[in-house]
């Protein structure tokens, strides 16, 4: 945290004003706060899924057993997947950036329910305790994979039952969140702030929200009906109690696709944050993307089931999946286009935030255009549960929501702190954290093609050098990672500079509050008349 | 909205009647269960589990007092709802 050795700092929502610095953290309802909280709660989550991942790369880097026996290996990529998923990606951008920038970006000076916010926090944290103990209490590790598949998941001794419920409580504290955002957004849009005059990251967050309340209850009831099998014998899922098993996957998935539009839709509203402020020109196709966030709500709701084309669903939902999976391309296609559009003839200053969004961009692109070899019927067949799948995913995920939210993270960094960064070392930070990326991913593309199974903790000799490379690109995103949260924690809070109220020249309402914010945000609130990118 | 002058418009007695309505409709869900109806037993619990929703929605939920843009939003959940049930069952019944 920032030192508190300027007049904005002083005044800011940093400062504890007398109180008791540890209960007026954990028990604020101001939504910086609440943010703040969030942001350092993933990142330590990060960094735990991190190590496990670092772990896996380290076994995988030769054939034969390396640091870890296969049940291990097993427990590591569960919790793995655990932890990155339900306790890193899915709260992400919405609840660290939507919790703090949300209000201010409307006009607002908190969020609807700022005691329902600050709950969501806690049941996030009770939830996370739940999913770390699962790795030590009862018997053993969960080796099901995050996914949970039944019957697997049914009959396996190891502590699925405790892993399923950090998931279902970790889900209500989505919920809570995307309900409160629903009801800002309508509620709380300062005067004359019209839905087409709303910027494009609240946007994003309303149609995340959306997804966050009509998903998140469909996943929670079906991990309920895990336990209910394991404990009570119930068949939902089991053929041997008259269950069936493609049940799950229907289940989970209805849920678990719409989940990755609740990782990437913020992503993608904070980079349509960023472009214009560095291209200095206003958005192309506002509309377009606002609307864009929505139809990828709502198409994203039908498409699960291209994750079981193997499975043996019957091959009229097949092909329509197939289908709908090329449609829902498009409006993230519209996405793209209008940010290179806007980009276009822009006065364009290359500052940290925007490398991380051009790299933002070029690894979605390939990221999204091989779902589409896996959204394929034919080439699914082949490519169906190897690692290019877990190429394909991280690439949409790291590559897009977590680059999206270094983004973010670089942007808004001055707003949140007060203090300015060493853009420099946060320059070469980038640099070694994208070739790594690249490293670590992109020979998993190749590997999967070749036929390397995911999830497997040894391999034939074929398969040595992708697998070497990419442990390479491990040890090398982990140093530009550790070099990044170095300069944003140690060397800016020992030497940074006072930021400016608006470092980059944005627009939007959140450039026109001191840096950091005052607590209650606006003196008096704005009213609204143009466009939030005029440039 | 002027929600500072906005009085209870639903009475105690409205609130007692739906209560005892949901309670008669949990019997029936239960009793239907001791008759051998076939594959007709879940389409009457789901039956009798809609006309509960329908009425916790209208009168708990005060959804009846609910501006029309309230209503509309709902009523896209259920559209969205039953078109998941829909493409579901593509798969169960070309299986």
């Amino acid at each position: 945290m920032a030192k508190l050795d300027t007049p904005a700092l002083e005044q800011s929502f940093l400062n504890n004003h007398g109180k008791n610095p540890i209960r007026a953290w954990l028990f604020s309802t101001d939504h910086k706060r609440i943010g703040i909280l969030y942001l350092l709660s993933i990142g330590f989550f990060f960094l735990v899924g991190g190590l496990l991942g670092g772990l896996m790369r380290i076994e995988l880097i030769a054939p034969g057993e390396t640091i870890m026996d296969p049940q291990t290996y097993n427990g590591v990529f569960t919790v793995h997947g655990l932890i990155m998923i339900f306790l890193v990606v899915i709260p992400g951008l919405s609840a660290v950036f939507g919790n703090f920038f949300l209000p201010i970006l409307i006009g607002a000076r908190d969020v609807a329910f700022p005691k329902l916010n600050l709950l969501s926090w806690w049941l996030y944290i009770f939830g996370a305790i739940l999913a770390i103990s699962s790795q030590f209490l009862g018997s053993g590790a969960p080796d099901t994979g995050w996914t949970f598949y039944a019957p697997y998941s049914t009959e396996t001794g190891s502590n699925v039952v405790l892993a399923v419920f950090s998931a279902f409580v970790l889900g209500f504290s989505s919920i809570l969140t995307g309900l409160n955002f629903i009801v800002t957004v309508h509620r709380m849009r300062a005067p004359g702030m019209t839905w087409f005059k709303m910027p494009l990251f609240p946007w994003s967050l309303y149609a995340t929200a959306w997804i966050q309340v009509l998903a998140t209850p469909i996943v929670g009831v079906t991990f309920l009906m895990i336990v209910a099998e394991r404990l009570f014998q119930i068949g939902f899922f089991d053929p041997s109690l008259g269950g069936d098993p493609l049940l799950y996957q229907h289940l989970f998935w209805i849920y678990s696709h719409p989940a990755v539009y609740i990782m990437i839709l913020p992503a993608m509203g904070v980079v349509t944050e960023i472009i214009p402020t560095f291209a200095k020109k206003h958005i192309f196709g506002y509309k377009a993307i606002a609307l864009s966030s929505l139809a990828i709500a709502a198409v994203g709701y039908f498409v699960w089931g291209h994750h079981m084309y193997t499975a043996g669903m019957s091959g009229t939902a097949r092909w329509f999946f197939s289908f709908l999976t090329f449609i829902v391309a498009v409006p993230s296609a519209i996405k793209v286009f209008n940010w290179v559009a806007t980009m276009h003839k822009g006065s364009i200053t290359v500052r940290t935030p925007f490398l991380y969004t051009l790299a933002f961009i070029f690894l979605f692109m390939i990221g999204g255009l091989t779902g589409l070899w896996l959204g394929a019927l034919a080439t699914n067949v082949h490519l169906h549960d190897t690692a290019f799948v877990v190429a394909h995913f991280h690439y949409i995920i790291f590559g897009g929501m977590g680059f999206a939210f270094f983004a973010g993270l670089h942007y808004w960094y001055p707003k949140m702190f007060g203090k300015m960064y060493d853009e420099k070392l946060a320059n070469v930070a980038f640099v070694i954290i994208f070739i790594g990326f690249n490293l670590l991913y992109f020979p998993l593309f190749i590997i999967g093609m070749q036929g390397m199974p995911r999830r497997y903790a040894d391999y034939l000799p074929e398969y040595t050098g992708g697998h070497f490379w990419s442990t390479m690109g491990a040890i090398v995103l982990i140093t530009g990672a550790l070099l990044m949260i170095y300069n944003l924690i140690i060397r800016t809070r020992k030497k940074g500079t006072p930021a400016e109220m608006n470092p980059w020249g944005g627009k939007s309402l959140e450039w026109t509050l001191e840096s950091p914010p005052k607590e209650h945000n606006f003196d008096e609130i704005p009213t609204i008349t143009e466009n939030p990118y005029n440039y | 909205m002027d929600d500072k002058n906005k009085k209870h418009i639903t009475s105690y007695q409205t609130y007692g009647i739906v209560l005892v309505g949901l309670l008669i409709l949990t019997f029936i869900s239960v009793g239907v269960t001791w008759i051998e109806l076939g594959p007709l037993t879940v389409t009457v619990a789901l039956l009798v589990a809609s006309v509960k929703v329908f009425i916790v929605l209208t009168y708990f939920m005060h959804l009846k007092y609910d501006s029309l843009f309230i209503k509309l939003m709902v009523a896209g959940i259920f559209i969205l709802f039953a078109v998941i049930i829909v493409i579901t069952f593509l798969d169960y019944w070309f299986r």
